[in-house]
């Protein structure tokens, strides 16, 4: 993780800069004050739409726009926390979502490391073609893929559904996983290579442990993606008891009718949770989302 | 690029002798081959002789070889024309000069913010990016539409209200685009702006460069291959955006959002007109492949990729 260091020693450094040219302090100060009230104001403009959905869960007669509710009440919550709304889906969602990053990240692991360790006149065109695919318009090739799976008895199955949310995922997490696995030194394999270590092996006890942060900030940014997915399992699953949460929120329309905006709010909430929470982590952890940032600029 | 540099260890190793020994090496890559064969390649490959039949959804007669049909019609329909420019506006709007632009701006102040309004402001643009973009679309309609909170706003300032999200649906989905997606882009340049040494800022500040010399002659172009890997990612991926535009507006009103994902879904599945779905669909391949080349070329990112 040699990318969230800068971000450390980083961070003083605009005091550090700032200290010799405390003579002349008033332009100093002003450009300061410009700056943050500049980054507070985006910050005002992104936060203004989700204060509807906040507001509104707590409301039970809340309409479209933002306003403080007249008594906060749980209602909306309990409205939604049923098994058809709620329990059912989100199960649903952790296990496609958790069965697909699994196989990703083992695929990615797996691809990485001949990647990372070896040269061969085939790795460039191969790493370009990954690149192109990270950006792949998923919905232009659903047509086929949903011909296929029927053809194939796929359709409408957790495993089918499973391997190709997977497969969606895998040419980001290779190219994520490959530019952390860059980061270990080979020195350390070397050493395991001369006690008669396998390739595999030496990934296994050398390589693995030292770029676990890496795998954690692939893992969870895998997850919290497909987490958000909506196209895939709205086209590959078809029985209602099947669809995890990013599908069935939006028969929430239909199902009812007549929307009840804070129920929709309510169940946002709690379907956005895991994805929150799982970034909470990356970031507290692994100074997470940088080290991100890092790994795809490459 | 430090990442990809730092790698000692290809260069220092023999390289592979026999052709078995250079099998032996590429054996962890076959779950990741196949997996991306069948399931990406393959419909990839599928989609390229669909679009030249006149395959139907429900239709259990097969499908006829029609060559090119299915572009003749794509081409001369208007509603076509229409979908690539919506397409295209979209992602040039939303992608290359929203996102793009307010991420690299995010980034370069952030660098002189204050720590904790650095939290924040980052907490928050993250915030938007975290979110299912099904719920993200759902607070836009909620903020542009009918009674929402944009509408109450102009009113209250005395302008005229009116639905967004039929008077200027591009518009709408744009911005929304924008708000989900400027985070991606902030953490590209952020990770990239911290590895700019300071001193080669400093000294193009003592050499007399003002602050948007400084940034332009000297910051962005240290930053150029990131900038580019990060145009391609965000193009192809705006490129393919379909949830947030279809809980906002389905398309609509009358094709006015259907981006080329949106008019492909509509052919494919509502029409039931699969040849000519994956006609478009191909289309948008395509240009997605138009873009990449022109990023590739126009920055030569493919040299450094080791």
């Amino acid at each position: 993780m040699t990318t969230d260091t800068p971000a450390r020693t980083a961070a003083p450094a605009p005091a550090a800069t700032r200290a010799p040219g405390r003579r002349g302090r008033s332009p100093h100060v002003v450009s300061a004050l410009v700056v943050n009230l500049v980054l507070l104001l985006i910050a005002a403009c992104f936060v203004v739409p989700l204060l509807w959905v906040v507001l509104a869960a707590f409301d039970e007669s809340a309409g479209l726009s933002v306003a403080l509710p007249q008594e906060i009440s749980l209602g909306n919550f309990e409205a939604v926390l049923t098994t058809d709304t709620t329990y059912r889906p989100m199960l649903n969602g952790f296990v496609l979502c958790g069965g697909a990053t699994l196989i990703t990240l083992v695929a990615a692991v797996l691809a990485a490391y001949p990647l990372s360790r070896y040269q061969s006149r085939y790795k460039r065109p191969f790493m370009l073609t990954i690149l192109f695919t990270t950006g792949l318009p998923i919905t232009a090739i659903m047509v086929p893929v949903y011909g296929f799976f029927v053809q194939t008895d796929l359709i409408d199955t957790f495993l089918g559904t499973i391997l190709f949310m997977a497969t969606t995922s895998l040419p980001i997490a290779i190219w994520l996983t490959k530019n952390f696995m860059d980061a270990v030194p080979i020195e350390l394999e070397e050493a395991a290579w001369t006690d008669g270590a396998s390739p595999m092996q030496a990934l296994r006890t050398v390589v693995m442990p030292l770029m676990w942060p890496g795998l954690s900030v692939v893992a969870i940014y895998t997850f919290i993606h497909l987490w958000g997915n909506f196209f895939i399992p709205f086209i590959l699953l078809l029985s209602n008891d099947q669809l995890p949460a990013s599908v069935s929120i939006f028969t929430f329309f239909s199902q009812y009718g007549n929307v009840v905006y804070g129920q929709l709010a309510a169940y946002s909430l709690i379907y956005s949770l895991p994805a929150l929470l799982l970034y909470l982590v990356l970031s507290r952890r692994l100074g997470g989302a940088f080290a991100f940032g890092g790994a795809v600029k490459g | 690029m430090s990442t990809l540099a730092a790698n000692p260890g290809g260069a220092a190793r023999p390289r592979g002798g026999s052709a078995g020994r250079a099998l032996v090496r590429g054996l962890p890559l076959a779950p990741s081959v196949v997996l991306l064969g069948v399931f990406l390649a393959w419909p990839v490959l599928y989609c390229v002789w669909a679009a030249f039949t006149d395959m139907a959804l429900t239709g259990a007669s097969g499908a006829d070889f029609v060559g090119f049909e299915n572009f003749r019609r794509a081409f001369t329909s208007a509603e076509f024309h229409r979908s690539v420019f919506l397409t295209v506006v979209f992602t040039v709007l939303s992608a290359i000069i929203g996102q793009n632009v307010l991420g690299m701006v995010l980034a370069l102040l952030m660098r002189s913010g204050h720590r904790v309004v650095r939290a924040v402001v980052s907490a928050i643009v993250i915030g938007a990016w975290v979110l299912p973009e099904v719920v993200a679309g759902y607070l836009w309609s909620a903020f542009l539409g009918d009674g929402g909170s944009l509408n109450r706003a102009l009113a209250w300032v005395g302008l005229p209200e009116q639905n967004w999200l039929y008077t200027a649906p591009i518009l709408a989905v744009s911005i929304a685009n924008i708000w989900r997606g400027t985070a991606f882009s902030m953490l590209v340049y952020s990770a990239a702006l911290s590895e700019v040494p300071k001193e080669i800022e400093e000294a193009a500040t003592v050499d007399g460069a003002g602050t948007w010399r400084r940034l332009f002659s000297v910051t962005l172009p240290m930053v150029r291959r990131s900038i580019a890997t990060n145009l391609m990612l965000i193009t192809l991926q705006t490129l393919s955006v379909f949830g947030l535009i279809w809980t906002m507006t389905r398309g609509g009103p009358s094709g006015q959002s259907a981006t080329l994902p949106v008019y492909a879904y509509q052919q494919a599945f509502q029409f039931s007109d699969l040849g000519y779905g994956t006609a478009l669909a191909l289309v948008l391949l395509c240009i997605g492949g138009i873009f990449s080349v022109i990023y590739l070329r126009a920055l030569r990112l493919g040299e450094s990729i080791s």
